[in-house]
């Protein structure tokens, strides 16, 4: 703990982060280009979040990541150890005790509430760079609010399957002004996005940029009149814990080509398994 | 210089300003709400609450204006020693720092360029009390809010510049709310 300052970052650093984030959160969903640090971890594995979780933590807040849904994961760890050692904070994996989650690619089952900070590790920022790499014409279709490139990219996907293929980073409108790409997130958590009681900030650590959502914002995921938008989610039951509304991994069991589906939030399963939700897959 | 120069600043840096940054982050997060922010102690005129802001957001990086009384040896000797901020000009903050109407008119801030609207100047303006008083709508308002504000129609004008305009910071005592420029005044 004496080896480092308080979560890590020195105080410049975090000054500048704090800037970026209220310019953020005062306009939903533009992307912040601010001066990313190099942090003791590859790029990828969450730099972007780890930083805008340095920069809002307080020695008061208890702490809980998760990566693609669980806790247990090398890089849910990691972060959670690394915040451990050099904030202080207290940790846990419970949903609803949580006063920062950072995630990767999930949002948490259970409906977060007011006093909770969602941290988003997003590795590209920029929805429309798929469709167009040079950042001088993104920003400047962002400035002009020109994203019909993005709806020719989903049409194609109608007209090459039949329906909107696109499910995961799912390409959202906020507040009616920017386009926002979620992070990869499944499209199955598409519509917690909006209306969230809880504050949301992405953080995009290779690509320098820091966005927010701040609550109650309307958030719309872009679709068509007659193919609108689907959360989708695998079509069966959690084999853990019977949950039918959760979204799913599928996990191959053997070399049969068994397999099984189970919540992908770690915390929701283990929860309604404690309550007695048993199902056959159950450990 | 004078001897409350190089106090009142953060007992502890790193803690304090964690702590104040999240009150400022909850009121620019849910316009309206009111957020306690302390650990600061200015000399006058600044308030504890805007000390607390400005100690959390300024360095050598972030050119300061000082509007009317604000704009006194005591305040940028203070500021000068615990931020290192240059002082500069209305056109060219920022942050900006005063009451209502030694800050006026809002014309002269940076509003930011269509391609970064986030280069706009945030304006920390004290007040003498909060209150009921105008309605708030939009992101991080569930519903309405409301707050008492210096005047309506200026919050008007600065919500038609969207996504470009300026926000604002409301200190009086220890307290602190926060109005961005997407939230629409009535």
């Amino acid at each position: 703990m004496t080896e480092y300052n308080f979560a890590y970052l020195d105080e410049q650093t975090k000054r500048m982060i704090r800037r970026a984030i209220l310019k953020g959160l005062a306009i939903p969903g533009y992307q912040v280009p601010f001066a990313s640090r190099e942090m003791p971890m590859p790029y990828g594995w969450g730099t972007g979040g780890v930083q805008v979780s340095a920069a809002v933590l307080t020695p008061k807040d208890t702490f809980k990541v998760i990566d693609q849904g669980a806790d247990d994961t090398t890089n849910a760890v990691s972060i959670r150890t690394f915040f451990q050692r050099t904030a202080g904070v207290a940790t846990t994996t419970t949903t609803s005790d949580a006063t920062v989650i950072q995630t990767r690619h999930r949002i948490p089952e259970e409906p977060l509430h007011e006093g909770q900070i969602l941290v988003y590790q997003v590795p590209i920022p920029e929805p429309l760079r798929f469709l167009e790499p040079r950042e001088s014409e993104t920003r400047k279709m962002h400035s002009l609010e020109e994203y019909g490139l993005m709806h020719v990219k989903l049409y194609e996907d109608i007209s090459r399957h039949g329906h909107i293929a696109t499910s995961y980073a799912y390409p959202v409108k906020v507040e009616g002004r920017y386009v926002m790409d979620p992070s990869p997130i499944p499209k199955f958590d598409n519509p917690k996005l909006g209306d969230m009681a809880a504050i949301q900030l992405f953080g995009a650590g290779r690509e320098q940029r820091i966005y927010a959502l701040p609550p109650y914002t309307q958030v719309v995921s872009l679709d068509f009149e007659d193919h609108p938008f689907e959360a989708s989610k695998a079509d069966h039951p959690c084999g853990m814990c019977g949950a039918t509304d959760s979204y799913l991994d599928e996990l191959i069991i053997d070399d049969a080509g068994g397999r099984m589906f189970v919540c992908s939030d770690t915390d929701y399963c283990e929860v309604r398994q404690a309550a007695g939700h048993k199902r056959k897959d159950a450990a | 210089m004078q001897a409350n120069t190089l106090s009142g600043g953060f007992a502890d840096p790193a803690i304090g300003s964690a702590h104040a940054f999240r009150s400022v982050m909850e009121a620019m997060a849910r316009p309206g709400t009111i957020q306690d922010i302390e650990g600061a102690a200015p000399p006058a005129p600044l308030s504890p609450a805007m000390g607390a802001v400005l100690l959390t957001l300024c360095d050598t990086e972030t050119p300061i204006y000082l509007a009317g009384d604000m704009d006194c040896e005591a305040a940028r000797a203070w500021l000068a020693f615990h931020t290192g901020a240059p002082f500069v000009g209305p056109a060219h903050c920022m942050f900006a720092v005063g009451k209502w109407d030694a800050l006026a008119p809002l014309a002269v801030y940076p509003i930011g360029t269509s391609e970064y609207p986030d280069r706009s100047a945030t304006l920390i303006v004290e007040c003498s009390e909060f209150a009921a008083g105008a309605t708030l709508t939009g992101p991080g308002i569930k519903d309405q809010a409301t707050l008492s504000l210096p005047e309506v129609e200026a919050f008007q004008v600065n919500r038609t510049l969207f996504p470009l305009g300026l926000d604002f910071i409301f200190t009086c005592g220890e307290r602190l709310a926060a109005l961005p420029r997407s939230t629409k005044v009535s």
